[in-house]
């Protein structure tokens, strides 16, 4: 089964990226993506940038609105993904516990959808 | 009503909650087979105390008058669904006079407990939840309270609990004390679920994931509770010691700073004399049982450890014997582990490096003490890169914040 863990970071962790990697956070990250590599887990993942560079787009009626800044006006912001490739929903959760920003932000856990991908809705 | 009868109520209701739950669910579900409904029942009764009590005043004997309540209520409820169970050979014993009949009244009611203790880790219910299944039936524990403990999301371990109490229900689990012959390996489930609930890792030299569960309060209630009811039983005495000797080394786990700080690091000034005396007491009392088991050989473990408050060092020759004894009993993850550790300090890192070099990859790919151990010990040899690597292993399997910081220093 694969769970995507969704990272969501507080301005606070943001601003700790424009550190060098002696920073023990960004230490901590570090050693969390070889943990999840070394556990054979890893499927993918990225980082985003920051949420001010994020703009939201919505077509109403014909018409384009174009907003600055993330869907969401929310202190703790998306700030990346990893898909992990595992036998439980707690075996998830677990490694969502590892995760260095869980301990500042939060990490919300949800199953991929395979039906969709199955059905063509997701490209490949 | 006034103000301070309705507040003495409310402390009294919580009171004999809290110490007279597990024995009043006990009682009624040895009768029902039916743990749920019992404690449907007592929650019912409990919720009509809240009703009565402030303006009736608390009565004499709190606990009859639950049972009472809490009896009416299952009365009731067995009523409602006679037709339902009338299909149930297991109860079809309950006819609407039998009921009667069959439910307790005695005020002085015996404890039951240790019955309920033992369906919760029957062999026929998934091992993984023996332990919520002990904290709520036992303690009342809510199944939100025990999701955050075993990180599991609330409402799958609310199914979870009532997958499990239908099992016990319909599953025909026999509430009572197993016979001679199986009673060592069903106790040894009982404590394995009260240790679960502990849930303290490791605190051994190399540091590592400790990852609490917070309820370590609630697991010595349980064992004190279970040595009360098997005052005999070496091993429970042993789990009990074990715990003590965990438990009186809390504070000294985070220095003034919040640093995580190993055992080796920590002060023996902070640790709790009162309970390493009270886990000394136990462990010598069970030891004079003469029959060793897994729990005792933790303890005494632990107790060599405790001993550097006395002695100023710690005597790993002692620590390295208790292993080698453990290890033919119980070659756990966690006890090779241990022993690699305690034979690298007693008989030098080479000798702890060649027996986790021998452990499975697989089996310890997410095994966070294996890595902080090895980082340690291949340290300890000179090889500098490799350790580097361990630790990164070991801080990408920690959980806790403090942890990670004090092994990402060690990795230097």
């Amino acid at each position: 089964m694969q769970f995507a863990l969704m990272i969501y970071h507080t301005p606070e962790e943001f601003d700790m990226r424009k550190n060098d990697y002696s920073h023990p956070h960004l230490g901590a990250w570090r050693a969390y993506y070889k943990a999840l590599v070394a556990a054979g887990v890893y499927v993918a993942g990225d980082a985003l940038e920051v949420p001010e560079t994020g703009t939201t787009v919505r077509v109403k009626e014909g018409k384009r609105r174009v907003q600055d800044g993330p869907y969401a006006d929310t202190k703790e912001q998306l700030a990346g993904f990893i898909i992990l490739e595992l036998p439980s929903v707690d075996a998830a959760l677990e490694w969502a516990a590892r995760c260095p920003g869980a301990s500042i932000g939060a990490v919300e856990v949800r199953p991929l959808a395979p039906e969709a991908k199955r059905r063509g809705f997701t490209g490949e | 009503m006034n103000e301070i009868n309705q507040e003495t109520a409310h402390r009294e209701i919580e009171r004999v909650a809290r110490e007279s739950y597990g024995r009043l669910v006990a009682y009624l579900s040895v009768h029902t087979h039916d743990v749920a409904s019992a404690e449907d029942a007592l929650s019912n009764a409990l919720v009509s105390a809240l009703d009565h009590w402030p303006r009736e005043g608390v009565p004499k004997n709190p606990e009859a008058w639950l049972l009472t309540a809490a009896r009416h209520s299952l009365i009731d409820a067995i009523r409602h669904q006679k037709v339902v169970l009338e299909s149930e050979p297991t109860i079809k014993f309950l006819t609407e006079d039998s009921v009667e009949a069959a439910l307790p009244t005695s005020t002085q009611f015996p404890d039951e407990r240790l019955k309920l203790l033992f369906v919760c880790a029957h062999p026929a219910i998934d091992p993984s939840m023996h332990t919520p299944l002990m904290l709520q039936t036992v303690l009342g524990l809510d199944a939100a309270r025990i999701a955050q403990a075993f990180l599991i999301a609330p409402k799958t371990m609310g199914q979870r609990l009532f997958r499990a109490k239908t099992k016990i229900r319909s599953g025909g689990i026999p509430f009572e004390i197993p016979q001679e012959h199986d009673l060592p390996q069903r106790l040894d489930a009982v404590l394995e679920a009260i240790y679960a609930a502990f849930g303290i890792g490791w605190d051994d030299m190399a540091g590592a994931d400790q990852r609490g569960r917070n309820l370590a309060e609630e697991a010595l209630w349980l064992a004190r509770v279970l040595l009360q009811l098997m005052p005999g039983e070496a091993e429970v005495q042993g789990l009990l010691a074990l715990m003590l000797y965990s438990e009186s080394r809390r504070a000294a786990r985070r220095d003034a700073n919040g640093r995580y700080v190993p055992l080796s690091d920590q002060d023996p000034k902070q640790w709790s004399l009162p309970l390493i005396e009270e886990a000394e007491h136990h462990l010598a009392e069970a030891f004079q049982r003469g029959r060793v088991g897994r729990f005792q050989l933790e303890a005494a473990i632990q107790s060599a450890h405790a001993e550097r408050a006395r002695t100023g060092r710690t005597d790993w020759a002692a620590i390295l014997l208790f292993y080698e004894q453990l290890l033919r009993i119980s070659p756990t993850l966690g006890t090779r582990v241990g022993y690699a550790g305690a034979l690298s300090e007693a008989k030098g890192p080479q000798a702890g490096l060649a027996i986790l070099d021998s452990m499975g990859h697989e089996a310890v790919a997410a095994y966070q003490p294996y890595w902080a151990v090895r980082a340690h010990v291949l340290q300890k040899v000179g090889k500098t890169s490799e350790a580097s690597n361990a630790y990164d292993r070991a801080i990408g399997l920690a959980e806790d914040p403090a942890v990670r910081k004090f092994l990402l220093h060690k990795r230097g």
